[in-house]
């Protein structure tokens, strides 16, 4: 008896805590294909959600935005992210623990301190909140995420490679191009999806950030929940949720590719 | 050396990545502890003179109020996720590898996932006429629905919620690594099951538990949509006083001293952690 017992609860307790988790989202997803106006009732099948959701050009343009930021931001921090750790990982300098430092408190600390930080530097220069302050901060908080996704990724390789590539000539900006990106290339790939989806998701930092110029989509959501239940929102969440986990599964997949 | 001159690729690497962290992570941090020993203008946001005016009011008892009940929900709230995530991750690692695999990548969907359509899809389940209440009313346990939302238990189920999987996730890796011929020695060493617990699975576990209390604690009181969504006017967190004051009531040194504590928190959290693997590593060998 005990010995089933032992088997079991383990198993029941793992089971239960995942439909915990993953219940809400499943409301989410069936009740974003109901007919009834109110939200809580069920109606019937429809797609009039997603529809409406898709004649609200303010919506489709928010949409846009969003996905063309979090294309930059996802392109810029892992260019700038790469070399970061390229630099951690080979070169000696001064401060270089000060620079993991400080990769590792933007990681750490609450994002709405981080938010705040950069209105209050993007104020101060009399830059206009839009497009490029939300660019400049979104860069910032995926920087540290696509560091350590390269950094993990090089800590596993070996040194003699980029040794061999020096001794044979190559200069240190040919041998990183011709030996180094291609290790990488799938950490790169991982970081840029992360950093892609980061960039979409993300609230805090954004309401502190943007401007009336550049409407993105999370803002638009939270506008919406604030009060009440909207039916669009979800629509427009089941299609968010689907496209991360989407993103996530590529990544996944490039690394586990890459592993064999 | 002197290699730096001739290596321009390396030069070039190194004034990008200290340009971008200086000028958006260290600079912006200074002007957030200068603006909390500002005074407050409505006009320019700051003006001088130097003033701990900011650091008093946060003792002000209406404020202390806030920050306090906003403690308390965090607290609970990392409670909560520690009594629920450590037999979780116990478990978790106790599982065979090639299912380990894919409950370990259910656990980081969240991560990858809107964390505010999730706290909105929780609304679908506490609202007076929610999932919740329809579900309890059909099978009689109740006559008339429960107030759920818009209150301290709707703040506190949704930071758990979406918190859960970062208290988990450091302990798996702890308990990941916590070998079975130490408990296998414990136990021939004539300890009981209670006693292996507390004298070695415990310290050993340690260092995951500090990091998930620091991945849980300081969200937890920043994460502002939360209570916006779940919690109405009255359950607030430090986040929404931090919000309010930098975007609503526009005064500014108030709102940076508030997020200089937080900071502080953190860094004292931070240290916690360190101590304690260090403290680990010593013993250990």
């Amino acid at each position: 008896m005990e010995r089933v017992i032992a088997r079991w609860l383990p198993r029941t307790y793992l089971t239960l805590v995942y439909v915990l988790l993953y219940l809400p989202i499943l409301v989410l997803v069936v009740f974003s294909f109901n007919a009834s106006r109110t939200g809580y009732q069920w109606d019937g099948l429809s797609l009039h959600w997603y529809e409406s959701l898709f004649n609200n050009r303010a919506m489709v343009k928010a949409m846009w935005n969003s996905l063309w930021l979090a294309l930059v931001a996802a392109t810029v921090s892992t260019v700038i992210g790469a070399l970061t750790a390229l630099a951690l990982h080979r070169y000696r300098f001064r401060g270089k623990r000060m620079l993991n430092g400080m990769l590792f408190v933007v990681m750490m600390s609450p994002e709405i301190v981080l938010a705040i930080s950069l209105l209050a530097l993007f104020l101060l220069i009399g830059m206009q909140l839009g497009f490029m302050s939300l660019l400049l901060a979104h860069v910032t908080f995926c920087l540290p995420f696509v560091v350590i996704t390269v950094m993990a990724r090089l800590s596993g390789f070996d040194e003699r490679l980029p040794e061999a590539a020096r001794d044979l000539g190559a200069s240190d900006f040919t041998m990183t191009r011709t030996v180094l990106i291609p290790v990488i290339m799938p950490a790169l790939m991982a970081g840029w999806l992360l950093g892609f989806t980061l960039s979409l998701d993300d609230v805090v930092v954004s309401t502190f950030v943007s401007g009336p110029s550049y409407e993105i989509l999370p803002l638009r959501i939270y506008s919406m929940v604030r009060v009440g239940l909207k039916p669009e929102v979800n629509a427009l969440g089941t299609l968010l949720l689907v496209f991360s986990l989407v993103m996530l599964m590529l990544s996944q997949w490039i690394l586990m590719r890459s592993k064999r | 050396m002197t290699k730096g001159a001739r290596q321009p690729f390396r030069t070039a690497v190194l004034i990008l990545v200290w340009g971008w962290l200086l000028m958006l992570v260290l600079a912006p941090n200074l002007l957030v502890v200068g603006t909390s020993v500002l005074s407050r203008d409505p006009a320019e946001f700051i003006r001088l003179p130097f003033t701990l005016d900011n650091y008093i009011r946060l003792m002000d008892p209406l404020y202390l109020d806030v920050f306090l009940h906003s403690l308390y929900m965090a607290a609970v709230t990392t409670i909560c996720c520690l009594i629920i995530g450590y037999p979780f991750a116990w478990a978790l690692s106790r599982v065979s590898k090639r299912r380990q695999t894919l409950l370990v990548f259910l656990l980081i969907v969240p991560f990858w996932t809107n964390s505010l359509v999730r706290t909105y899809a929780l609304k679908l389940l506490l609202a007076t006429n929610g999932l919740i209440n329809n579900a309890l009313l059909a099978i009689g346990v109740i006559d008339e629905p429960l107030t759920l939302l818009y209150t301290e238990l709707a703040v506190i189920i949704g930071l758990v919620y979406l918190l859960l999987p970062f208290m988990i996730l450091p302990l798996y890796s702890v308990f990941d690594d916590l070998r079975d011929e130490l408990l296998l020695a414990s136990h021939d060493l004539g300890a009981g099951r209670w006693s292996t617990f507390v004298h070695v699975v415990v310290p050993l576990t340690l260092p995951g538990v500090l990091a998930g209390v620091l991945l849980v604690l300081l969200p937890a009181m920043g994460m502002f949509y939360v209570a916006d969504v779940l919690g109405g006017s009255r359950n607030l967190l430090v986040g929404n006083v931090i919000k309010n004051q930098f975007l609503d009531a526009r005064d500014w040194p108030f709102g940076a001293a508030a997020s200089v504590l937080l900071t502080v928190a953190m860094a004292v959290l931070l240290f916690a952690h360190r101590l304690s693997r260090r403290r680990l590593g010593e013993e250990g060998g």
